[in-house]
């Protein structure tokens, strides 16, 4: 059993919420620079580079990225040889979130009801997702999400007759319907299989990976690689303002589902795609 | 496109607006104001109970904004462009009130659209998720009315060239429908 104080992890969570909004982590930093020379277009080649341009004045002057910092969403995968003690953990994550978006700047976004909108003032709660897994470590990612790519993101519960095509399908309408909205070039995760909610949460997981690294599914990769061809033929570009970047990657997982079923869910994300990983 | 570079000042008049078309790339300089969702709905209750406005909106642009907080000694935190389709809703009425311009990011409504024509004004995006660049192009802020609303309050900013793309202009050209196949 190892023994870990959730002070630590308010520590941690703190940093990792400014880490987040300040510094873009290092695959997106190279996917968009990389974008420059692979956009076609003249105003294309313009934003991407007022986007290179706003990521390093963002570090140097310490101005976050997106005045969206995000709703902060949590992913705990916690080893099942781990006790925590010092207090509750949620509390301290939620404690983390709020010294965070306090001490660096960032906004607050939050309101305590859907309905009532009432801001909460420091950013809380987080969104958190828990998973107990082998071992006596405790894997963090911090994902601040900007509401304005999560709010044209999509569930679909398609039919296992749609199979493959109606999945491709599904991934095409919700980033056509995004378009300039979501502030493009974007990341696209997309989940499927599971349940309802299973799939939407496989899509928030997708956007966390590596934007350069690809399925282990071989059928899976080639998905991946052909969405991300067909999304960038859709002339929506960088800033919606016509291109042939429209999109930096398309990260798929897939679960077990049901006979009946074959849900997908298309978490989209901006050019800001926040994620900052620890362990401890 | 046959896109050109234009430098404005804002407050704008119905001159300079009708002569932007769909494409321009334009700077703007002087005076605009921020609002956004929560905002939006507050003028539009006030509207509704025949109250006024906290904004004289005659020729004004709104930028739909809600900034980062500020450093100590700097005017604003990070400022780009909110997701503008959320304000469709409220903004024909503030147009035929008088408001010239907005500057947001995404598509906008019909209704919109066809109130932006009715009345000579102009849509533009600035480039979303850029709000670091964006943000120094900013040389003051003030809150002036619903301060409660955080970083939804309406602010007065001053602004030199500002860099925005015309989206929609006063005839009604749509860049964005331009550009998607």
């Amino acid at each position: 059993m190892k023994i870990i104080q959730v002070a630590e992890i308010t520590q941690q969570i703190k940093e990792m919420c400014i880490e987040a909004n300040y510094f873009l982590s290092p695959d997106m930093k190279q996917a968009i620079t990389d974008a420059a020379d692979v956009e076609e277009t003249e105003i294309g080649k313009h934003i991407i580079g007022k986007l290179c341009e706003n990521m390093n004045i963002a570090g140097e002057d310490m101005i976050p990225i997106c005045q969206d910092t995000g709703m902060a969403v949590v992913f705990l995968e916690i080893g099942q040889e781990v006790h925590f003690e010092g207090g509750n953990l949620e509390e301290a994550i939620n404690e983390g979130v709020r010294q965070g978006y306090r001490e660096g700047y960032l906004r607050k976004s939050v309101v305590r009801d859907p309905l009532m909108r009432e801001n909460t003032k420091d950013n809380t709660p987080a969104v958190i997702h828990y998973q107990i897994i082998p071992g006596d470590r405790v894997k963090i990612t911090v994902a601040p999400k900007g509401f304005g790519s999560e709010n044209m993101s999509r569930v679909f519960m398609l039919k296992p007759a749609d199979g493959i095509e109606g999945v491709k399908q599904a991934v095409l309408t919700a980033v056509k319907e995004a378009g300039p909205n979501a502030c493009p070039p974007m990341v696209v995760g997309v989940g499927i299989g599971g349940t309802f909610e299973k799939c939407a949460l496989l899509a928030k997981k997708a956007l966390t990976r590596p934007v350069q690294e690809f399925s282990d599914i071989p059928y899976v990769r080639e998905m991946e690689k052909e969405l991300l061809e067909k999304i960038n033929q859709t002339g929506i570009g960088p800033g919606g303002l016509g291109g042939t970047v429209t999109a930096l990657a398309v990260n798929i997982n897939t679960y077990p589902t049901h006979i009946a079923g074959l849900p997908v869910a298309v978490n989209i994300c901006c050019h800001v795609n926040r994620h900052v990983v620890r362990e401890v | 496109m046959n896109s050109k570079e234009k430098y404005i000042h804002a407050p704008l008049n119905e001159k300079t607006v009708c002569d932007l078309k769909a494409g321009d790339f334009v700077y703007i300089t002087g005076t605009i104001y921020t609002a956004r969702d929560a905002a939006h709905k507050r003028m539009s209750e006030t509207l509704a109970e025949n109250g006024t406005l906290p904004i004289d909106l005659k020729n004004n642009i709104i930028y739909y904004l809600g900034p980062s907080p500020a450093r100590e000694g700097r005017p604003i935190g990070s400022a780009g462009p909110t997701t503008s389709g959320r304000m469709d809703k409220y903004t024909p009425e503030l147009l035929d009130l008088g408001l010239r311009g907005m500057i947001g990011k995404g598509k906008r409504s019909e209704a919109v659209k066809e109130a932006i024509v009715r009345n000579s004004c102009v849509y533009f995006a600035a480039i979303g998720g850029a709000g670091a660049l964006l943000s120094k192009a900013i040389t003051s802020s003030e809150v002036i009315a619903y301060d409660d609303l955080g970083t939804e309050a309406i602010r007065k900013l001053e602004v030199v060239d500002f860099p925005a793309i015309v989206v929609i202009d006063a005839a009604g050209n749509d860049l964005y429908k331009q550009v998607t196949v």
